[in-house]
């Protein structure tokens, strides 16, 4: 006798163990099944109906449903593709046509959409039913940097209401009214700028249609690249380099930085810098920091600053514990004004009025945290333009570029050069880690001899707390990892009530971290991209001849020639901010005491 | 401990509507229900604090429970809350012309509910259950069964009247 169990999907016997639903169990045979708002990584919730299936049991009784939300039952006899059950599709899909703005060429999400893609794939023609009527149309909320929420492209799937409430805990999204005038929106119509919304983007990583876009900086991109009066600088997030190959149908976690570096060179950027150094300068500055806050036994546990998502959060909800969020910028945050600063100093023909700096991110958040007020020097921001890895994918498209047979080429010096330290700070975890190989050095002069840190690696829903013990030599310093602010929310609690028990906290506020953000090619369909794309990273840092930050020979020498070390005033001038509880318009409002 | 009163809404009744129920979250019909009683309505901000006060739950969460069900009001209602019965029954036996006697006694345009002083707030409401007394119309719980236009206008005359003296 087995326990293995099967059932047969349009006559092929399937063998099943432990899969959530029928679905999975269609989709791992080798079926595709629509569906809208199906997403793994969050609640079965059963709204669309795309995803029915006939079911015909082993007593003869035939069945429409959902196969989303059905376990799967050993000797059913399951098809997917009946004419019955296309019929029931183009149905859900006329219906959602008729109440949908198809304005499809001009929306931001026309060429990524699933409802398009279902549209033209069940050849849907004409649509036998009322349109509404423009009129009717609810207003667009574009008040904010980094996401724009059409809701007359919403489909209430329900998606980016569960990835609010189940990934971050925070539910600025919610259904509201009921039957036909049911919406998806913030309080009360509200705008996302407005709410204690922290711009994550999750929401519209999930969004099936263009109901949630990333607002586009593209255009001023291009204008800045065109203008020959103006000297643009681009920098790339570690996260960038293994993700964005698959909008050019290379494989998740290839890394693509060689020929990143040539398609921007390639679009007019002047020069091509990388994240990943700044990364390694963050460490330096975070590991000193928290040494120091070590040593003095204050303001323990460290939090870690990177995440723009994380810092909006606690500044919005827990603005009493600003005191233990690291002092650091974020890498972008470092890059930028050292760029402006030392820049013309290095090129010939660039001057601080200039040059002009983009970044490329796989965050949504990083567009408001370009615009945050201490991030703004003398009326101007350090960071010029932030584009996601969405939008330098459209670019190099627009560019005409054939990326994947590009010959790759190297980053400009000096703030080019990184380490594996500086690379793995794209995945839940890797900044603790990286911080930890410098952290010891600083600690005791030595070096750590075995510098990975594998308790604190894993970006699967089951990794989204970590926990670490590092001796430094005879000194225990525990480590906490979270990815998702419901996660950081837990730890929280746990420092107020007394029972944390560790010293450094790092949070990144997307799940598995930045190689899922919201700026990220679609990536919501499949739980293994993230780990692919994870995997990406801790290769290029296995096989970095440089693996630690403070031995990268480009920051030693920014610290000999210009920052002096660690810490210094010069550092603190050019690499460190300040936070407050300063957001008004939040509900926080109403019941402070 | 000071609550804002820049919305002029007294939340120390809402601390103690959700201490009553203990802050928990399956009790948020309870607890709309009984803020609605207390205010006459369910105010913006008290929503968003009843949502920031409850574990679990957010303002936008408890916004689209008090959308969702009929019984809630984001407007303010009137002192008297007129509900004129449009169930089956009531309506075959005239529930509409009641209605609209009403709507022209209390000068209420079409899209206003709620009269300018506050004193009356009119809504129709499925089926009461007095199908016998056809059509009924209910002024806060009390039920003024068959009635015609000009009985109804009679009964807020006398309302109007009372108040005046009051």
């Amino acid at each position: 006798m087995t326990d293995k169990k099967t059932l047969i999907i349009n006559g092929k016997e399937v063998e099943f163990t432990n899969e959530p639903n029928l679905l999975e169990v269609i989709r791992k045979a080798g079926f595709k099944v629509p569906t809208f708002c199906y997403r793994p990584d969050l609640t079965q919730f059963g709204a669309c109906r795309m995803c029915v299936v006939e079911v015909e049991y082993p007593n003869g009784r035939v069945m429409i449903n959902s196969s989303c939300t059905m376990p799967p039952e050993a000797g059913i006899k399951v098809k997917t593709n009946t004419e019955r059950i296309r019929r029931i599709r183009k149905t859900v899909l006329e219906l959602l046509l008729a109440n949908h703005d198809r304005e499809c060429t001009t929306c931001e999400k026309s060429g990524n959409c699933e409802l398009q893609e279902y549209a033209h794939e069940y050849g849907i023609k004409d649509i036998k039913y009322v349109e509404k009527r423009k009129d009717a149309y609810l207003p667009i909320d574009d008040s904010n940097p980094s996401i724009v929420r059409d809701p007359n492209k919403c489909i209430l799937c329900g998606a980016c209401v569960r990835a609010c409430s189940e990934f971050q805990g925070h539910s600025v999204l919610g259904f509201a009214n009921r039957g036909s005038k049911t919406v998806v929106q913030p309080i009360a119509g509200k705008s996302l700028a407005s709410v204690d919304c922290v711009f994550c983007g999750q929401c519209q990583a999930v969004c099936p249609t263009g109901a949630l876009t990333i607002k586009s900086d593209v255009e001023t991109a291009w204008s800045l690249v065109n203008n020959p009066e103006i000297k643009t600088a681009v920098q790339i997030a570690p996260s960038v380099r293994v993700a964005l190959g698959e909008m050019f149908g290379l494989k998740p976690g290839e890394n693509t930085i060689g020929l990143i570096y040539a398609a921007l060179k390639e679009i007019g950027f002047d020069l091509v810098f990388d994240t990943n150094f700044s990364a390694d300068l963050t460490i330096m500055e975070e590991a000193h920091e928290f040494v120091q806050r070590l040593s003095e036994n204050k303001d323990l546990p460290l939090f870690t600053s990177c995440c723009p998502a994380w810092v909006r959060y606690l500044e919005t909800q827990h603005p009493d514990m600003l005191n233990h969020l690291s002092s650091c910028k974020s890498p972008q945050g470092m890059l930028s004004p050292v760029l402006k600063e030392l820049v013309p100093q290095n090129f010939e023909g660039i001057t601080k009025e200039n040059l002009k700096v983009v970044s490329i991110m796989p965050c949504t958040a990083k567009k408001v945290e370009a615009r945050r007020a201490q991030l703004i020097k003398d009326g101007k921001p350090e960071t010029d333009v932030v584009l996601t890895t969405q939008e330098l994918g459209k670019m190099i498209k627009a560019a005409g570029i054939d990326f994947d047979t590009l010959e790759p080429a190297k980053a400009d010096s000096p703030f080019g050069g990184y380490t594996g330290a500086g690379t793995i700070f794209g995945a839940s975890g890797g900044v603790a880690e990286a911080a930890v190989r410098t952290a010891y050095t600083f600690a005791t002069g030595e070096e750590l001899s075995n510098v990975d840190i594998t308790p604190l690696r894993g970006v699967d829903k089951g990794s989204r707390t970590k926990d670490a013990e590092v001796d430094i030599k005879g000194t225990k310093v525990k480590i906490r990892v979270v990815s998702t602010l419901k996660e950081a929310e837990k730890s929280i609690k746990e420092i107020k009530n007394g029972t944390a028990d560790f010293q450094l906290l790092e949070v990144m506020a997307c799940p598995g971290g930045c190689i899922n953000g919201g700026g990220q090619p679609r990536s919501c369909d499949d739980i293994h991209i993230k780990e692919e794309r994870a995997q990406g990273l801790y290769k290029e840092d296995r096989e970095l001849p440089v693996r630690k930050s403070h031995q990268n020979p480009d920051i030693k020498k920014l610290y000999a020639e210009y920052l002096e070390a660690p810490g210094s005033h010069k550092a603190h001038e050019l690499l460190h901010t300040t936070y407050s509880d300063k957001f008004t318009g939040s509900y926080k409002d109403l019941v402070k005491h | 401990m000071s609550l804002p009163t820049q919305t002029g809404f007294d939340f120390h009744k809402v601390d103690s509507i959700l201490e009553a129920n203990s802050y928990e979250k399956s009790k948020l019909i309870a607890i709309l229900q009984q803020v609605q009683e207390e205010f006459r309505y369910l105010p913006l901000d008290v929503l968003t604090y009843i949502g920031t006060k409850i574990e679990g739950l957010s303002p936008a969460t408890v916004y689209g429970v008090a959308t969702f069900y009929a019984q809630f009001s984001l407007e303010p209602k009137g002192k008297f809350e007129i509900k004129v019965c449009d169930g089956t029954a009531c309506h075959v036996r005239g529930s509409m012309p009641v209605l609209n006697a009403i709507k022209a006694r209390l000068n209420l345009k079409d899209g206003f509910f709620t009269t300018d002083d506050g004193l009356f707030s009119v809504e129709t409401v499925s089926c009461l259950g007095a199908c016998g007394l056809a059509p009924v119309v209910v002024i806060n719980g009390k039920v003024y069964p068959q009635m015609t236009s000009d009985a109804i206008k009679i009964v807020i005359d006398t309302i109007i009247n009372e108040e005046k003296e009051a």
